[in-house]
């Protein structure tokens, strides 16, 4: 971006730059787009104030002053009665574990109809690309039964395979248009040398396309973080709660104020900005190379 | 063909992919779409009814008014973020960046697409909050202004529980847009909108024939997909509302749900289900011949 952008304004004439960087209008339009950011994070900065205030300053002074004194109380105490640890921490294993067999799944897949071009790959992707588009609703009631049957009903384990598949869906499907385009002579170097297509996917292949993976990797890490749904029906002890989960379901109790409703809401947040932050760069990256196919 | 035998090799690594989504995927989806022909409490066996759950189904208030409240989240989450989006992506890379820096541009989009990344818990948690009607920040602003007036059950009174939603969703959605048709502008040569300067266009001339013209391929994935999560939405309106007051923000996925889990209609539930996912399935194959077509012409 940096690039294309600066070219452009370079060549621009340059006798006419100067008039219009002193006109006011620039800065009207730059304005508003600082009201509508305001607009769009002050819901995060209303929660982060309210969450490091105490009950008393509160009622004393509304929602929207600045607290007097840093109270983390509130988040203590909400932290230590959900125990909030625990429930980062399932939902930490639940998205690593996700991530990670979803990737390996999305290559396998890939490498058979991308680079191995099987038989009747255009309907094997058709049935990816449907896969990637079902409600889950449509899937939900039988697997809450079979996993009942086998015993996998409010376990990790079941909200962790049912994951894997629904995300490897999506990330057959991005994989296959990569490595259709995957270059053939790289392939046939590794053949030269010797090495059969197992080597071959881990020597070459999947070094090759690790920017894209990394990209579907934080992909799958994120969306199983978020899920709701599932894990909803699924996780329903206490002990096997994913942190969406657990703030969801807290909602409308009736121990829930205003700053403690507050302190739930900033320590769910703080794991997603922190994803956010760290993950940024491959985030937009990605959100571009999934908009091209 | 000559490559068939070569390529044979290939086809076992599609084993485990195909054996996990039979499991998950396959054999789900058709337990459901053949629970829609019974009545099933989720216990015993389900006893076959034919048409019954569809019959009943078409003739269910609730059932239309899911629907039609996914119309007006569809305006919401898909055609509003759209268009807003676009309109913000053009000034976000074609002014902003240009007149002030890049720098700009990617502060205020990444600020614009934080909502995007906030589980959706939390999102419902952070606007059930602002919009309560006692002590919620809304309201209380609204007093402190002396606009006590316009202070309203915002997700609790049937006249505005669905705006409200509308609002939050529009919120939640605009960052999506924005990074994508950012990402597709790059491909977009300088030198058009120089010749189009030079030509003497006005900025809504090059907007229209340039920006639009030139990023439409995002254009059709970004309606296409927030127009599939609307219809799939569940989350936030289970944390905001849970459908209340008075089915006033029912949804399909919702609707199911409650069938499903709480009044233990399971053929009833798929049946809701089965008929979402028709819907999302016709929806997409229109929305890949449309673009198709347009990619042709």
């Amino acid at each position: 971006m940096t690039v294309t952008a600066t070219r452009a304004s370079r060549t621009r004439t340059p006798e006419k730059a100067p008039l219009r960087e002193r006109h006011p209008a620039r800065f009207i339009i730059l304005v508003l787009l600082l009201v509508l950011l305001l607009l769009i994070v002050a819901p995060l900065l209303v929660v982060a104030i309210n969450a490091v205030k105490s009950p008393a300053d509160y009622a004393a002074n509304g929602p929207l002053a600045l607290p007097h004194h840093l109270y983390f109380q509130g988040i203590v105490d909400f932290w230590n009665r959900v125990d909030f640890g625990l429930k980062l921490w399932n939902s930490f294993i639940t998205s690593i574990v996700v991530a990670v067999l979803a990737v390996i799944l999305s290559v396998f897949n890939a490498y058979a109809l991308g680079i191995g071009r099987v038989k009747g790959r255009i309907w094997f992707l058709v049935f990816f690309l449907i896969a990637n588009l079902l409600p889950q609703e449509v899937l939900v009631y039988p697997l809450y039964y079979l996993s009942k049957q086998l015993g996998l009903y409010d376990s990790l384990w079941s909200v962790i395979i049912i994951f894997t598949v629904i995300q490897s869906a999506f990330g057959t499907y991005l994989l296959t248009s990569v490595y259709t385009e995957f270059p053939k002579e790289l392939l046939e170097a590794a053949a030269i040398d010797g090495a059969g297509k197992w080597r071959a996917l881990w020597r070459v292949v999947v070094p090759v396309s690790r920017p894209t993976l990394a990209v579907l990797f934080t992909f799958f890490f994120i969306w199983t973080w978020n899920e709701f749904f599932l894990p909803l029906i699924f996780l329903i002890s206490n002990d096997n709660q994913t942190v969406p989960v657990a703030l969801g379901v807290l909602q409308g109790d009736r121990m829930m104020d205003a700053t403690t409703t507050s302190a739930s809401a900033l320590i769910g947040i703080i794991p997603a900005m922190l994803f956010f932050l760290i993950f940024q760069r491959t985030l937009t990256r990605g959100i571009a190379a999934g908009a091209i196919k | 063909m000559a490559g068939s035998t070569k390529n044979r090799g290939y086809a076992v690594y599609l084993i485990p992919g195909l054996l996990a989504s039979t499991a998950v995927i396959i054999v789900p989806l058709v337990m459901t779409v053949y629970i829609s022909f019974t009545k099933w409490t989720g216990i015993g066996s389900p006893k076959w009814v034919g048409f019954d759950n569809y019959t009943r189904l078409f003739a269910d208030a609730n059932f239309w008014a899911s629907f039609g409240h996914i119309i007006l989240l569809i305006i919401a989450m898909a055609v509003v973020p759209t268009f807003l989006g676009l309109v913000l992506a053009a000034v976000l890379f074609d002014y902003v960046a240009k007149k002030f820096s890049d720098r700009w541009a990617s502060v205020l989009r990444s600020g614009y697409y934080l909502p995007q990344v906030l589980p959706v818990a939390v999102t419902g948690i952070i606007w059930g909050w602002i919009l309560h009607p006692s002590y919620g920040a809304l309201n209380k602003i609204l007093e402190s202004v002396g606009l006590g007036s316009l202070a309203h059950n915002w997700l609790g009174d049937p006249k505005y529980a669905l705006y409200s939603v509308m609002a939050v969703m529009i919120w939640f959605q605009l960052g999506y847009p924005i990074v994508m048709f950012m990402s597709g502008l790059q491909r977009i040569d300088p030198e058009l909108y120089e010749a189009a300067d030079l030509d003497g266009a006005t900025w809504w001339q090059r907007f229209r024939k340039i920006t639009v013209a030139m990023i439409r391929p995002e254009l059709y994935v970004v309606l296409v997909t927030t127009t599939i999560a609307s219809l799939k939405i569940f989350g936030q309106i289970f944390v905001l509302t849970r459908g209340g007051p008075s089915n006033a923000t029912l949804v399909p996925s919702y609707f199911a749900y409650k069938n499903f889990f709480e009044k233990a209609q399971v053929g009833y539930g798929s049946a809701i289900s089965t008929v979402l996912t028709v819907l999302i399935v016709i929806l997409a194959i229109v929305f890949l011949r449309l673009q198709n077509r347009a990619e042709r012409s």
